[in-house]
């Protein structure tokens, strides 16, 4: 199903991902960003409709960070705006709900995480079931890796293919400014069994932004504007011991809602921050050799964890901004093996 | 004064430490004081499933399950990953495997560690049994981990009215987080500034207003501020209250008085503790200065300059 209204991802920036940015608290790490969108667009914080934005305190350990992130937008007098406490791919399906709404006819979604100030493997453990898995301790390799190993079971994957899917993210990254890790490396050792270091994602820092906005608003902003065409994000049931690991019927679900199968697309950007997920992702979303997986990176080569999701949203608009796909699938999750999914379908409009 | 990144870079080690206390649904309440007493208990579900742990609404349909029936205490492995590196918190202090484990006559897994000598020792489908704590609670971790056991899979269970002597209601669970807190530039600037006893704003290009504390942008132009301006020592009592509850560990005595003091030249007000005046006599307008803390890095707290109190017109737009 179509939605009422046509909204489009007209600007989108992100920051050099780094291990570290002990430099920067976590608003001077996000102007950055906003300014640079604002600058593609031409548009003055007092022309934006709506704000929302996607962290969590947990990661840097500072509570509240999100308002002192506020300050960077210029949010005083007030204005409207919305926070989520998770990815900020999940901020920008609230502004598209708000534009689809006719409240507001443009708006500035932007998310950011700083994982270096803690141990974000031990901190990804808080937001387990917090009586029969959080007492445990079970960190975020340790999930992706028993994950890992049902595929392995299954017949579905090997480790050469998982090697491969390392080697390609990072390869494609050498040609993306803002990745952490640029080119191939090796794939190193267990982390935990069978995940080895390379088919982790890198831990560090980074912040996003993309402009939304709505109908002719967006062709006047964006000589060739990303069309949401569909968005939908679904859940996996609540205890891992439930799911079947090795498929993710809450992607294909989402997918289905967003119309992903309606047309074949030409370019994904998929939120898979171990290259077993990328596995489950594909089968998932039916994807074939002929679509370009990741061109980005993905993030394997980046994961500011609370961005990485919107990051994805942004790498497929931009491919459309400039002319690469006409047709994008952009995909972001949460939580511990695929845990929760959105999706959407991006397009461009036919060039003449 | 040009704002300048700092000559380096401020860190504190951050502990974030924290109790949850938790209250027990009737299902999570059973199973948990199950484990206590070495029994595991599952829950049906309409169509007869047998989920353990259990939940107490279906995963697929949202139905109120409250159909208990006890498993066995041995089951297989449907998946596993070799842990090296143990870390804090988790079952086991020596390398293990995380295991997913489906117990006889249960339909689901159940996550915990699986205590064995090296990962040519696991495999899926290897047959496991739970090896308990010594102490128990009515806890997950009363199940201390797994160990291998060559049993055969029996799929028997039978119903359980989840009765037990002193059942347990809820659970408290302790989380601590380690960080390492840096707090950017504006404000490593900031504190090294108060560690020569200066206090040092930062001004907005755009609408001139100057920041005291500095966090790095102006929250009404949304830019970087960037002009350093040194402000005080001298300032203003714009408001004030008095507290007349101790804090948790503070060594002050009640009641004493909490105020909002705008500095001589800021742009907003900052929050500080006023001394050296009797608590019933701090005013609006009252003119103080700061009392720097034994190390000197701080204001402690502020006292009266003796000064003539300022007149409302010069702090009314900075309440």
């Amino acid at each position: 199903m179509r939605p009422d209204r046509e909204v489009a991802i007209v600007a989108f920036a992100q920051s050099d991902h780094r291990r570290r940015t002990d430099d920067l608290s976590e608003v001077e790490m996000v102007m950055p960003v906003l300014h640079e969108v604002l600058r593609q667009t031409g548009l003055k914080t007092s022309d934006i409709g709506f704000t929302c934005s996607g962290s969590s305190d947990y990661l840097a350990g500072r509570a509240f960070s999100f308002t002192m992130a506020l300050d960077g937008v210029g949010a005083w007098p007030p204005i409207s705006e919305s926070h989520v406490e998770t990815d900020g791919a999940w901020a920008l399906y609230e502004a598209w709900v708000k534009l689809l709404t006719g409240e507001a006819d443009t708006a500035l979604v932007y998310s950011y995480g700083k994982s270096s100030p803690g141990s974000v493997r031990d901190v990804l453990t808080r937001q387990l079931d917090p009586y029969y898995l959080a007492p445990l301790w079970p960190d975020s390799v340790a999930l992706a890796a028993l994950q890992a190993q049902a595929l392995l079971d299954s017949g579905t994957t090997d480790e050469p293919a998982l090697a491969a899917i390392a080697a390609r993210s990072r390869e494609d990254a050498a040609e993306n400014p803002h990745a952490q890790l640029r080119g191939a490396r090796p794939q190193g050792g267990y982390v935990v069994r069978p995940l080895r270091t390379g088919d982790c994602p890198p831990i560090g820092d980074g912040a996003a932004a993309v402009i939304l906005a709505a109908g002719d608003r967006a062709r006047e902003l964006c000589a060739r504007p990303a069309w949401i065409r569909g968005m939908d994000h679904r859940i996996e049931a609540h205890s891992l011991g439930v799911r079947d690991l090795t498929d993710s019927p809450s992607t294909r679900l989402a997918a289905e809602r967003a119309g992903a199968f309606d047309a074949p697309v030409d370019t994904a950007e998929l939120h898979a921050p171990f290259t077993s997920q990328e596995v489950v992702l594909r089968r998932a979303l039916d994807l074939d050799d002929s679509v370009r997986v990741n061109p980005s990176g993905g993030v394997l080569a980046a994961n500011p964890v609370m961005a990485a999701g919107l990051i994805r949203l942004g790498e497929a608009a931009a491919r459309i901004h400039r002319g690469d796909s006409d047709r994008a699938l952009a995909h972001a999750t949460s939580g511990p093996c695929l845990q929760q999914n959105l999706v959407a379908v991006l397009e461009g409009e036919n060039r003449a | 004064m040009k704002a300048t990144p700092p000559p380096e870079i401020l860190q504190a080690p951050l502990v974030v430490e924290f109790p949850f206390t938790r209250s027990l649904g009737p299902v999570q309440s059973a199973f948990l004081t199950g484990l206590r007493e070495r029994t595991v208990l599952g829950v049906r579900t309409e169509t007869g499933e047998i989920l353990v742990p259990p939940v107490e609404y279906d995963p697929a349909t949202a139905a109120e399950l409250r159909d208990l029936v006890e498993v066995g205490v041995t089951g297989t492995v449907t998946t596993w990953a070799w842990n090296p590196e143990p870390r804090r918190g988790q079952p086991l202090a020596t390398p293990f495997a995380w295991v997913l484990v489906r117990l006889d006559g249960a339909d689901t897994a159940v996550l915990h560690a699986l205590d064995a000598p090296g990962p040519e020792a696991v495999r899926t489908g290897l047959r496991v049994r739970i090896r308990w704590a010594a102490e128990r609670s009515g806890a997950i971790t009363d199940i201390a981990c797994f160990e291998p056991y060559d049993s055969d899979p029996v799929v028997e269970h039978r119903p359980h009215d989840g009765l037990f002597a002193d059942s347990v209601t809820g659970i408290v669970a302790p989380a601590r987080l380690d960080y390492t807190y840096s707090p950017g530039a504006a404000q490593t600037r900031y504190l090294r500034g108060l560690a020569e006893r200066r206090t040092v704003g930062e001004r907005c290009p755009s609408c001139t207003k100057v920041y005291v504390p500095p966090r790095g942008a102006c929250p009404t132009c949304g830019i970087a501020t960037t002009d350093r301006v040194e402000v005080g020592p001298a300032g203003t009592v714009t408001t004030f209250c008095i507290v007349n509850i101790k804090a948790k560990n503070a060594d002050i005595d009640v009641p004493y008085v909490y105020a909002h003091i705008a500095l001589d030249g800021a742009g907003l007000a900052l929050h500080g503790r006023i001394g050296g005046i009797p608590y019933d006599q701090v005013r609006m307008g009252l003119r103080v200065e700061p009392v720097w803390s034994e190390d000197g890095r701080y204001p402690d707290h502020y006292r009266p300059t003796g000064e003539p109190d300022a007149d409302y017109d010069t702090y009314k737009e900075l309440l």
